[in-house]
């Protein structure tokens, strides 16, 4: 049987997401991509972003990880769709902190979908899986040519 | 379940009491008794290491070579008789063959900086395999920056068996060293070093071998192998972190150049010139790793109350009934084939990432490695991200063995 952390981690939310990941494409016209990595296990993410007037139009991304990394990516995607910037980078900061345990109450109501990505903050080896599809994302956004990395 | 020992005088290898010997067996992880298979990363350490290391510490703890009071001359007695137990085990001709390094990953890099740095060659390059440790090609990578040399690979085929008619050809075109794995940590492939070692030398090339996997699982015998550098870490053969051995013949040991600068390591030192200490100290500046040296020893001492072929027909049992109960649960490829293997074996489960799967077996007790174990060009070759690797010490039993299968196959049944 399952122990409550491990159910906690792997709900069946991520697991459908890691097996369907949404919006998992390549994109025509992207205004900014970034590839990005862990080079301690192999997970390997580019984002790519269409920004206009401040707004996310689309993000999409590729990539190959564990369930957490492929979940979280494609999870992101689709909260971010239509969002500012700022709304990326709040969010971002938000996760983090949910991730290492160190969100209040309001800040992971704030996250809605996302919280399904709390059983994280049980599993610290985990958590640069969670973050490494948004790190990317920052970079895209900030059009970083170099590959960013969760080290 | 045990061995008869064949050697007279030998403890008989019981894997019960072997069990026993090692305090950590007991531990419970998440709820569940420990089942340890990742060997092949670090092994667990006996209570007799784990005691010569708090007896050094509590009753003999002092600097070595430099002070005429008892507890240094207790102290350097102990390291000298841990640097003979080494020679002995694995039957160097010389104490002073035998050089402390932090480890595998240093002794290498000391060869490369001094051997790959002084030593004249017709030909500069340096041949190594396509499974090394990333440890057995950086250094040379560092080398061949400095010196211009060129890195030469011997492939592997899809097995994970290492091409021995590529490896005549780039032998044949000379070299200045061959520096190749004995067992690969990442495929677990044993490597025909005996084989490679004669060949090499037919070309008057000096063979470096990368005993990190290999000496905690077979008799190594240094002067049979005739290899001109053996190198191994404490930590892999139930000894402590942070302590490993260069063994190198002394012919060649002479003629290389210090590593180095610092104290213990020097004859005479002049603000014009210094001069060096003899082997083994010439390669040893610092105050060393004593303690680690003493627990070595010990680990050293512990295995050599067995007969060595009783530990590796156990152990092969275990890769053995592994790799069996593996190819039952389909699903499951095995990466590395080679009919000769040891102490590991490493798998990908389609569809299923091994973080996924590393997560849920230590949920089970199971430690098992996942990642590209330090090798990735051999995860490039087999084009997979990263495998999961359970690796074999002594104190493993076919019922550990049938738990993690049970747990893997729970684990793909919810992840796939």
């Amino acid at each position: 049987m399952m122990n409550a952390d491990l159910r906690d981690l792997y709900q069946e939310v991520i697991l459908d997401h890691s097996r369907k990941p949404r919006n998992f494409k390549p994109m025509s016209g992207a205004t900014g991509f970034a590839k990005g990595a862990n080079p301690l296990c192999g997970d390997e993410c580019t984002i790519f972003t269409s920004v206009k007037d401040d707004l996310l139009q689309d993000l999409t991304f590729l990539g190959k990880g564990c369930a957490i990394s492929q979940a979280s990516a494609s999870l992101m995607t689709q909260i971010l769709k239509g969002k500012s910037r700022q709304t990326a980078e709040h969010l971002f900061n938000l996760m983090k902190k949910m991730v290492r345990d160190e969100a209040t109450v309001s800040e992971i109501e704030e996250l809605g979908k996302l919280t399904v990505l709390a059983g994280v903050k049980n599993f610290p080896s985990r958590v640069k899986c969670a973050t490494l599809p948004w790190h990317t994302l920052m970079a895209a956004l900030e059009h970083k040519s170099e590959p960013v990395t969760t080290e | 379940m045990s061995v008869a020992a064949n050697i007279p005088g030998c403890r008989e290898f019981n894997v019960d009491h072997v069990r026993a010997d090692f305090p950590i067996l007991g531990s419970m992880i998440h709820g569940r008794p420990l089942v340890y298979l990742d060997n092949a990363a670090t092994t667990q350490k006996p209570r007799s290491v784990i005691d010569a290391l708090v007896n050094y510490y509590e009753t003999s703890n002092a600097n070595i070579h430099r002070a005429v009071h008892q507890l240094s001359e207790r102290a350097t007695a102990m390291h000298d008789a841990a640097r003979e137990t080494i020679r002995r085990f694995i039957n160097a001709r010389h104490v002073e063959e035998i050089i402390f390094t932090r480890g595998t990953t240093e002794a290498i890099n000391l060869v490369a900086a001094t051997y790959g740095i002084s030593a004249s060659s017709s030909n500069n390059s340096i041949i190594i395999t396509a499974m090394e440790h990333h440890s057995n090609i950086v250094p040379w990578q560092l080398l061949a920056e400095r010196t211009g040399a060129t890195l030469k690979v011997i492939p592997i085929d899809k097995d994970g068996v290492l091409d021995l008619h590529a490896a005549a050809a780039l032998l044949a075109e000379g070299g200045k060293i061959l520096s190749i794995v004995h067992i690969s940590n990442a495929l677990g492939t044993v490597n025909p070093i005996n084989q490679l070692i004669q060949m090499a030398h037919q070309h008057n090339i000096p063979v470096l071998v990368d005993g990190a996997q290999s000496v905690q699982h077979m008799k190594i015998n240094v002067q049979e192998l005739d290899a001109d550098f053996f190198a191994f870490s404490g930590h892999k053969i139930y000894g402590p972190t942070g302590i490993g051995v260069l063994y190198g013949r002394r012919e060649i040991l002479n003629q290389m150049p210090p590593f180095n600068g610092g104290g213990d390591m020097i004859r005479t030192v002049t603000f014009e010139k210094s001069t060096w200490n003899d082997l083994p100290y010439k390669f040893e500046a610092g105050t060393p790793d004593i303690a680690g040296a003493i627990g070595l020893a010990a680990a050293l001492d512990y295995l050599s109350q067995f007969d060595m072929e009783a530990i590796a027909a156990h152990e092969h049992d275990l890769l053995t009934y592994a790799t069996n109960g593996l190819n039952a649960l389909g699903k499951i490829r095995i990466i590395g084939n080679a009919p000769e293997k040891s102490g590991a074996v490493s798998f990908v489960v389609d569809g299923v990432h091994p973080h996924d799967l590393g997560t849920f077996l230590d949920h089970d007790g199971i430690a098992i490695r996942t990642g590209h174990h330090c090798a990735q060009p051999v995860m490039d070759y087999f084009n997979i991200p990263a495998t999961a690797r359970a690796s074999f010490g002594l104190y493993n039993t076919r019922e550990e063995v049938e738990v993690f299968c049970q747990s893997l196959e729970r684990t793909i049944k919810i992840l796939s």
